[in-house]
């Protein structure tokens, strides 16, 4: 009872005095889920709007006990790395012991019978054989490998670098100046390259050789001494030539002009007549007194040609001279050969056109070697060796024979067509025929048959049958001849009352040829018909005629009062289509013409040594259709 | 020699004012003119010739210079080069 008792209240003695009314007062006590610790009205200043607000949601979380705990998830990285290094450490305590028991601390060891062991164990997982020790083992082989890769952390991880001294680059090169080297200058390297390597391969060929070697050194070293000695200026005499040449032009330079371009705009209006434009004027002071007796020009250098001197007065025989000109000089011959006797007749080789076959007044002939600087001739006839008795009017190369000697035919005076060939430097004749004129055999004294001569003046080969040629004799005949037949002719032309001075073969028309003659008279002839087919007379002693290159039916004729006549078949049979006075003076006479056979050019020689060249002009130059 | 013939003749050719041999360095060697021009021409003509020379041997290697026309107003220059010479005619072209 004194727990019912002690229901009683008792009151302590500071209790809060309330009235009855006030005790019945009902107080409501709401549970909320706020922390009535939490502020209610936090205020934050934001800068954005500068201005303060009030902070909408405030933390109601009331923590009452925290306590940082180390648990880590089991799955998670860190939970795996901490269960591997707790397994490790458990395997390191067998490996531990059995270091113990071997009573070997090197480390060396311990990882070979830890390999040793993982070997070991590798192969009891092949077998088969699975201990609970050996599986737990068994995970030593993987793991150790995954042990291998380290972390990179902030706990384990050092980095040692040091740092290195780097020399700077150095640039190992070569600076030229590139303006210096240029593309010649590297191909010019090169060309001698080249040829120090020739030469070295000379070098290396057999000894049997080295005797002609030596030889042609012992030449080269001659000349070289030679070189030296004489004066330096020699080397510039290429130089000087083109020089030569070029100031040439430059004073005839309206003449080269009137050469190349020139071309006579009358001639339309002239009714099919022609002019010729006079060009260069070629003059030797030392050929004054002779007279142009052979011109001809190189088969192979087009502007080249040859000029024969001598002199056709019986009485005034002096030296002769050959020269040649170019007609890219006119002022100075490129080449001078002088000789005792007149020169009265030349003729270029087609295939060597160095070489140049002359024949003289006194008979002899002689050939002129142009590459040798000589002045005197390479080969020479001479009296034993069956030289000409009376002046050699024509010589003509002809191809080369069986033996591929070069040979020439001369014609002379005295009645022989001789052949002359070069036999081992030296020339050798042979008779090839005699022109004997008919029924003029003679009782000689003592009742000798003397058989008289005719006289040869010119002969022309045939261009297409080798053996057939042409003599003009001073009688006025012409013997269609043959190379095989000594003795007889195939026939004879009574074509003129004078001597014949030039006969030709026309270059297309293989029947036709032409003869001049001092009785004034040209004519022209099929060689199958006896008669003449045409016949002109120019008022004059013809001197000279010629065929032209370019057509069938020109021809150009030259009188000794100083005219030269162009005739064109085709345009006119009977007139010439061109007579032009060419010579100033009319004492002289003109002697000889040659077309040239490149261009429209014809050179004139006259008897006061000059050689005159013109241009023909366009109405000249038809061609035949 | 030859050589002094032919340049003897181009030297009294009608119109031919001066005639000047050089030599590779530029150094005159035989001249008809004054020193002092003489030496001037070499020079500037040297100069020329091998800018002239180079010019045409760069287009094409195999190519060389083998003469070269300078044509004013008074006259005409003409340079002949020569492997180790080079020479010069000063010409009035007649007109």
């Amino acid at each position: 009872d004194e727990w019912a008792a002690a229901k009683t209240l008792v009151k302590p003695p500071d209790q809060l005095e309330l009235t009855e009314a006030e005790l019945k007062e009902e107080f409501t006590r709401i549970l909320t889920a706020n922390n009535p610790h939490a502020p209610q009205n936090i205020v934050r200043y934001s800068f954005k709007e500068r201005a303060y607000k009030p902070v909408s949601y405030v933390d109601q979380m009331a923590i009452h006990f925290s306590l940082n705990g180390n648990m880590i998830l089991k799955d998670s990285d860190e939970g795996r790395r901490q269960s591997i290094r707790l397994s490790t450490a458990a395997e390191k305590a067998p490996v531990e012991t059995s270091a113990v028991t071997s009573e070997e601390a090197e480390i060396k060891d311990e990882e070979s019978t830890r390999d040793t062991q993982a070997a070991g164990e590798e192969e009891a997982e092949g077998s088969g054989t699975a201990e609970v020790s050996e599986a737990a083992e068994a995970e030593e082989p993987p793991l150790p490998r995954v042990k291998e890769q380290k972390l990179a952390n902030q706990f384990n991880f050092t980095e040692r670098a040091s740092r290195t001294l780097n020399n700077p680059v150095r640039y190992n090169q070569v600076l030229i100046n590139p303006a210096s080297v240029s593309q010649w200058e590297i191909y010019d390297a090169y060309v001698e390259e080249l040829q120090k390597m020739e030469r070295s391969k000379e070098k290396e060929k057999p000894r049997a050789q080295t005797a002609k070697r030596e030889e042609e050194k012992k030449k080269g070293r001659k000349l070289t001494s030679l070189e030296s000695q004489s004066d330096d200026i020699t080397k510039i005499s290429k130089a000087a030539k083109i020089m030569e040449r070029m100031v040439n032009q430059n004073t005839f330079d309206d003449i080269a002009q009137d050469f190349k371009y020139f071309e006579d705009a009358a001639d339309e209006y002239r009714d099919h007549q022609g002019t010729l434009l006079p060009l260069w004027k070629f003059q030797y002071d030392k050929t004054k007194k002779l007279a142009v007796t052979a011109i001809s020009w190189n088969p192979k250098y087009k502007d080249l040609f040859a000029v024969g001197y001598g002199s056709y007065d019986f009485m005034k025989q002096g030296q002769g001279m050959l020269l040649l000109y170019t007609m890219k000089n006119p002022s100075f011959p490129e080449y001078v050969f002088s000789s005792d006797s007149g020169i009265m007749c030349l003729d270029f080789h087609n295939d060597h056109p160095y070489l140049v076959a002359v024949g003289f007044y006194d008979g002899n002939v002689a050939i002129y070697n142009l590459k040798k600087a000589t002045s005197q001739p390479s080969y020479k006839s001479s009296a034993k060796s069956g030289k000409h008795t009376e002046p050699v009017w024509q010589v003509k190369w002809q191809k080369d024979d069986m033996d591929n000697h070069l040979n020439f035919f001369s014609v002379s005076s005295d009645g022989r067509i001789v052949s002359w060939t070069l036999v081992k430097n030296e020339l050798v004749h042979t008779d090839v025929i005699k022109l004997s004129v008919e029924g003029t055999t003679m009782e000689g004294p003592e009742g000798l048959q003397l058989q008289t001569f005719g006289c040869g003046t010119s002969f022309d080969f045939h261009k297409k049958i080798d053996y057939l040629f042409l003599v003009g004799t001073e009688e006025g005949k012409i013997y269609k001849c043959s190379k095989c037949y000594s003795s007889q002719f195939l026939d004879v032309f009574e074509a003129h009352h004078m001597a014949v001075d030039s006969v030709s073969w026309n270059p297309y028309h293989l029947k036709v040829f032409i003869s001049c003659s001092s009785d004034w008279t040209v004519k022209i002839w099929d060689h199958t018909i006896k008669t003449p087919m045409f016949i002109y007379d120019l008022n004059s002693a013809v001197g000279d005629v010629a065929w032209a290159p370019y057509s069938s039916t020109v021809f150009a004729a030259v009188t000794t009062d100083g005219k030269a006549h162009v005739f064109d078949l085709s345009i006119n049979k009977y007139e010439a289509i061109c007579t032009q006075l060419v010579v100033a003076n009319k004492k002289n006479k003109i002697t000889h013409i040659q077309f040239n056979p490149v261009y429209p050019v014809v050179i004139i020689g006259d008897e006061r040594g000059h050689v005159t060249s013109l241009k023909l002009s366009p109405n000249l130059r038809r061609m035949p259709k | 020699a030859e050589v002094e013939e032919t340049l003897k003749r181009i030297q009294a050719h009608r119109g031919v004012i001066a005639t000047v041999v050089i030599n590779a360095e530029g150094i005159p060697i035989r001249t008809t003119l004054d020193n002092s021009t003489t030496v001037q021409y070499a020079g500037l003509l040297h100069q020329l010739t091998m800018t002239a020379r180079s010019t045409v041997r760069d287009i094409d290697p195999q190519n060389d210079l083998t003469f070269l026309r300078v044509r004013t107003k008074k006259h005409e220059i003409m340079v002949a080069p020569d492997k180790e010479y080079l020479l010069i005619v000063i010409q009035n072209p007649c007109e």
